[in-house]
């Protein structure tokens, strides 16, 4: 089963995530290491602070989290599994490097805003916007996630690496590297 | 590659490793900026290889970029505990026969490299976190996920962005019952959780040649649990010697320029330091082990790709020889590699760990990660030479997790709680 790709324009209600949230918190290993399918892997998702998280999910729903969110581990199961509970996309104050690649390699956006806890409570209303790369709060303010290279805000809106070879056959910065050698 | 980059005074090692191996010296990246690395070689294990094969073949793609280069390793959970573990191992041994890659069961993948694979100036790319162990060596190695690893597989790249540095200048000398582990949980303690975050760590300093490879293995290794993305000690006449023995090949040797930026510095005098704890949990704080008293352990592991080496399990048998493991704790010693289970096999180390009342195990990651060997039950504590103290880690979420070196944890195994080690020593 594969997920539609990111639209650009993506609402929804929050769920807010303190500072630190580790990938053993968002994903034991216990269960990860046993499935290799998406959806069993969004079973176990925030199992940490929440074993029924799942069940409480909506799909459309939004992560607004704290500094190092996804630290740890390299798996790419905690991404997975963040969205295949149907988790639209993470604002963070910061992430977690490992994280922060591997939600772009399969295509959950991931925004880095710093201050963004303060501006969010657990269920609100936010909008993310995938073109500018921004997040507009309940009361409308705009705030500006940090720069990310535009090959990798592309590979988000294809939807991940699968998407993307699928499609071009290549990898993104194979692009870039050529780019980069004719400069 | 260019012998002008190579000199360059203001580089770091990463932005000279990256200048140099991503277009052979002739541009040169600064920290910020992004370049695409060719990979030396290519590891996975058998947490992140199965779902890597999947999106491997979910890409279309039909051969590996080079099969000599990548390594599967199973020893997560080896041999499976279960069912379900068995059939993704299956999965692994079913892709390396179709594909010629190269497969290991049971040693711990960054010790297996470290012992017979990685050489100075190699970009590794591994899908686990504490693939920067390399960095002891002089490799820029560094942990990625499966589906970036699936696309190293395919083409024998990957982006990078060069990171910034921190200095880490070591001086003085340990004192008795002090080693590499209370460093790095020190230094850890020091910066946070997420201090080194998309960082390069340069260990630097006098007292960095008292340091053997398995020191600046373990150091290397836990670097991860601050967040950085390499962690580095250039090749001196310590490595010099250990790949004389190892009967590598010629080493490709970086050096930092002496003019280079560092985003931050900072000085560990090694004859200030106590045994270090981390913990319960990783949002305690590192304190001395020293000012604990009381408190049952009911699990002591001494293991994991951190602290599972010869030289670790050398200082455990030397505090447990003679002695008993406290009733009411149970102590579980697991080598990193085949290669530290057959020494401590041969030096009777082994036979002092069974003396004592210890379990010794195959080698294997083990009660690190919470599917055998040691898994934690409801409200047990635990104290853990393995790399992280994480809620639900290694088994129950209700268990409490404390981390320090193996000596701590070894002279805690007879107590039956906390405890400095340097009355055993």
């Amino acid at each position: 089963m594969s997920l539609p790709v990111p639209s650009t324009i993506i609402r929804g209600r929050t769920w807010v995530w303190p500072d630190d949230v580790n990938t053993d918190i968002i994903i034991p290993f216990r269960f990860k290491a046993r499935t290799n399918d998406p959806v069993e892997m969004a079973k176990y998702a925030m199992y940490g602070f929440d074993p029924e998280f799942y069940k409480k999910v909506k799909p459309g729903d939004l992560f607004v989290a704290g500094r190092n969110f996804g630290g740890g581990s390299s798996r790419e199961q905690a991404p997975v599994a963040i969205k295949y509970s149907g988790i639209a996309a993470v604002v963070a104050e910061s992430f977690a490097r490992i994280f922060y690649r591997n939600s772009f390699a399969i295509g959950l956006p991931a925004l880095e805003v710093p201050g963004i806890t303060k501006q969010v409570k657990q269920f609100d209303e936010i909008s993310i916007n995938l073109q500018d790369w921004s997040v507009t709060t309940k009361d409308g303010k705009v705030y500006h996630a940090l720069k990310v290279p535009e090959f990798l805000r592309g590979l988000m809106r294809e939807g991940g690496l699968v998407e993307y070879y699928k499609k071009h056959k290549s990898f993104p910065w194979e692009r870039l590297q050529a780019t980069a050698s004719t400069t | 590659m260019s012998q002008t980059t190579l000199n360059d005074d203001a580089l770091t090692f990463a932005e000279k490793i990256i200048s140099v191996k991503a277009d052979g010296g002739k541009k040169i990246h600064h920290a910020g900026e992004i370049a695409v690395l060719p990979a030396d070689m290519a590891m996975a294990q058998d947490s992140t290889g199965p779902l890597a094969i999947k999106v491997f073949r979910e890409m279309g793609v039909q051969k590996v970029w080079d099969p000599k280069k990548i390594h599967l390793v199973i020893d997560h959970s080896f041999p499976a505990p279960d069912e379900k573990v068995a059939n993704l191992h299956i999965l692994i041994r079913e892709f390396v026969k179709q594909q010629g890659v190269r497969l290991v069961e049971g040693s711990i993948s960054h010790q297996h490299l470290l012992e017979n694979h990685v050489i100075p100036g190699m970009v590794l790319f591994g899908a686990d976190s504490h693939t920067c162990q390399a960095g002891a060596i002089g490799a820029f190695a560094t942990g990625i996920g499966s589906s970036e690893m699936a696309a190293v597989w395919a083409s024998g790249k990957l982006w990078v962005r060069v990171p910034e540095s921190i200095k880490i200048n070591l001086t003085g000398q340990f004192k008795k019952g002090v080693y590499a582990r209370d460093i790095i949980t020190h230094f850890i303690g020091m910066v946070g959780e997420d201090g080194g975050n998309y960082k390069s760590l340069e260990w630097k300093g006098p007292a960095v040649k008292s340091l053997s490879i398995a020191s600046r293995a373990c150091i290397s290794n836990n670097s991860m649990e601050c967040g950085c993305k390499i962690s580095i000690f250039e090749v001196d006449p310590v490595t010099q010697d250990y790949f004389k023995t190892a009967n590598r090949k010629a080493m490709f040797e970086i050096h930092a320029g002496p003019k280079a930026h560092y985003k931050e510095e900072y000085d560990i005098d090694l004859g200030t330091l106590e045994p270090q704890v981390w913990g319960p949990g990783n949002e305690s704080k590192v304190r001395s082990a020293s000012e604990f008293r009381d408190g049952h352990l009911d699990e002591v592991f001494i293991g994991s790709s951190t602290n599972g080496r010869y030289e670790d399990l050398q200082v455990v048998g030397k505090i447990l020889k003679g002695h008993k493991v406290k009733a009411g704790t149970r102590c579980i010693i697991t080598p990193a590699s085949r290669n530290v289970f057959e020494r401590a096999i041969q030096d009777g180390l082994v036979e002092t760990f069974l003396e004592s009342g210890a379990v010794f195990t195959n080698a294997t990651c083990g009660a690190c990660v919470g599917t055998h060997l040691g898994v934690l039950g409801e409200n047990e504590t635990c104290l853990s030479t393995s790399p992280r103290n994480y809620v639900g880690r290694m088994g129950a979420s209700t268990a409490k997790i404390y981390l320090s070196s193996p000596a701590t944890a070894a002279a805690s195994a007879l107590e039956g709680h906390i405890a400095d080690p340097r009355r055993y020593l």
